[in-house]
């Protein structure tokens, strides 16, 4: 027999505010974030983690929130886009995408950003990757390595050359 | 998504029983990213998931003989990051980094990896026959879509390839799974891990119904520092393997003292290529004996139209890895 569909409360922990949800345990956190948060910041592509648009830092660490359910993020610190700055405070990536215009449409932008704040993250604790040469010394990022640390998210517009741009100039 | 409902235990002890309840159909859930997805596409669909992710198996320990016990809950992007990983195992450091993406790898885990399904596409569709989703539907694959399905040990059933990086590493490295159940604890020997379908393609591995995989272990092995790891697919980066290998190797002059190689996205399983080892232990490190060793891995594959070009794509791939490792154009 199916269980019928209920809802439960869910508190999640969202830039800093907590919030008291009441959620289908089905529910994503993308969603949550969307239709219950109202943090559309956080973009639904490909709803598959295949895309990276829905990216948001969860513990600080970028992850995709099509693939998280909203329940399992409970107890967990949750940063969107909404959450790294704004216009009156950008968050450096923020800044640098808009002064080396890494973007066209900017459907991937708020997950570009979130990943690329999450990559630098992990490149400043010495991760290597998978084209890192000596794993044990990860080195300076270069334009491969950005470019490989970044392929979990997509750009259909292609604006993929000023997006390493901005990553870059970031880092230096 | 069919509605479900979801638990969180605190222990393992808990984990276990409610597994173990059998009520409805239940699922665990870790990182989720195979999962979730498989749950949208409803070719999952568990009544119940039990969070196994705050059970305290995080940890990565040495073990007494110097291996690693690795936490089933460990994320596959700090087992890569792990210094211990990096120094001791090059080639499980890079299987996991060829892996998914950056994002993905923050979410993933050692056990989940090691339970993920394969990515055939009829498999993945829920309104196409698949004998692995719905036993005795028939298989499509063999004369459909089948370029990135498997060509050795795969049955007139299913011709699914075990999709990971992780397990091709951990196979070349013996590693054991280590489990719980209600009845006890017990292990698996990785290589024993995964089932090859024959006509019952529906299990994908030998854990035994109600187990919680709780740590896998990697037992030492000093040549492993001389390893690596290399994976073929049609884009460079986020892509599932067409074939990889995992290979270490222990030369004395210009002889192969000893060797352990792997394949990835060839079998149902990852591939221990037993053949070509045995083939050369003892002989010269040249290309043409590693050459004649990967072909003889393969003599026994049964490609598809489709995928026939698996069997020199995996040849070159040894042959080139064995000859990156043995620093030589021999």
């Amino acid at each position: 027999m199916t269980p019928p569909v209920t809802t439960q409360r869910v508190d999640l922990e969202v830039n800093g505010v907590q919030h008291a949800c009441d959620l289908d345990p089905r529910t994503t956190l993308l969603d949550a974030l969307r239709e219950h948060l109202d943090l559309t910041g956080s973009k639904k592509g490909c709803d598959h983690g295949q895309c990276g648009a829905c990216t948001v830092l969860v513990d600080g660490r970028r992850t995709n929130s099509c693939l998280l359910l909203a329940v399992a993020a409970e107890g967990s610190t949750v940063t969107t886009i909404e959450g790294l700055g704004g216009p009156d405070l950008p968050h450096p990536v923020q800044e640098a995408f808009l002064e080396h215009d890494a973007y066209q449409c900017g459907y991937c932008t708020p997950g570009q950003i979130c990943s690329a704040v999450g990559m630098l993250d992990e490149a400043a604790q010495g991760w290597p990757s998978v084209v890192t040469d000596d794993l044990t010394d990860a080195g300076e990022l270069g334009t491969d390595e950005i470019r490989e640390r970044m392929s979990g998210n997509i750009c259909r517009c292609g604006a993929y050359v000023n997006i390493v741009t901005a990553i870059a100039a970031v880092d230096a | 998504m069919k509605p479900l409902t979801y638990e969180r235990p605190a222990t393992l002890d808990e984990a276990v029983s409610l597994l173990g309840r059998g009520e409805v159909p239940t699922s665990l859930l870790a990182g989720g990213t195979n999962l979730v997805d498989l749950l949208k596409l409803d070719v999952e669909s568990p009544q119940l998931l039990v969070d196994v992710n705050h059970l305290g198996l995080d940890r990565i320990d040495d073990t007494p003989n110097g291996g690693l016990m690795i936490g089933a809950t460990v994320r596959n992007s700090d087992l890569a990051a792990d210094p211990r990983v990096r120094e001791r195992y090059p080639l499980l450091a890079r299987a996991l980094l060829s892996a998914a993406s950056g994002q993905i790898r923050n979410m993933a885990t050692t056990a989940g990896n090691l339970m993920q399904r394969t990515r055939c596409v009829y498999f993945m569709d829920a309104t196409k026959p698949c004998n692995k989703r719905e036993p005795g539907s028939g298989c499509p694959a063999v004369e459909g879509a089948s370029r990135e399905l498997g060509l050795l040990g795969t049955s007139d059933s299913c011709i699914a390839t075990h999709p990971g990086d992780m397990a091709v590493a951990l196979v070349a490295l013996d590693a054991v799974v280590h489990f719980v159940a209600a009845d006890g604890a017990g292990t698996i020997p990785i290589g024993d891990f995964h089932r090859l379908p024959g006509d019952d393609p529906s299990l994908d591995t030998t854990l035994p119904a109600g187990a919680i995989i709780t740590a896998v272990e990697v037992p030492p092995l000093a040549f492993a520092s001389t390893s690596t790891y290399r994976k073929a697919r049609d884009r460079r980066s986020y892509a599932f393997a067409l074939a990889s290998v995992a290979a270490a190797i222990d030369v004395d002059g210009d002889t192969v003292r000893d060797i352990r190689i792997a394949l990835g996205g060839v079998s149902p399983r990852p591939w221990r290529a037993h053949a070509a080892e045995e083939l050369l232990r003892g002989a010269p490190a040249t290309a043409d004996s590693f050459r004649a060793a990967a072909e003889a891995e393969l003599a026994a594959a049964t490609p598809t139209g489709e995928n026939a070009l698996k069997v020199d794509l995996v040849v070159r791939l040894v042959t080139g890895v064995l000859l990156e490792l043995t620093g030589s154009e021999r």
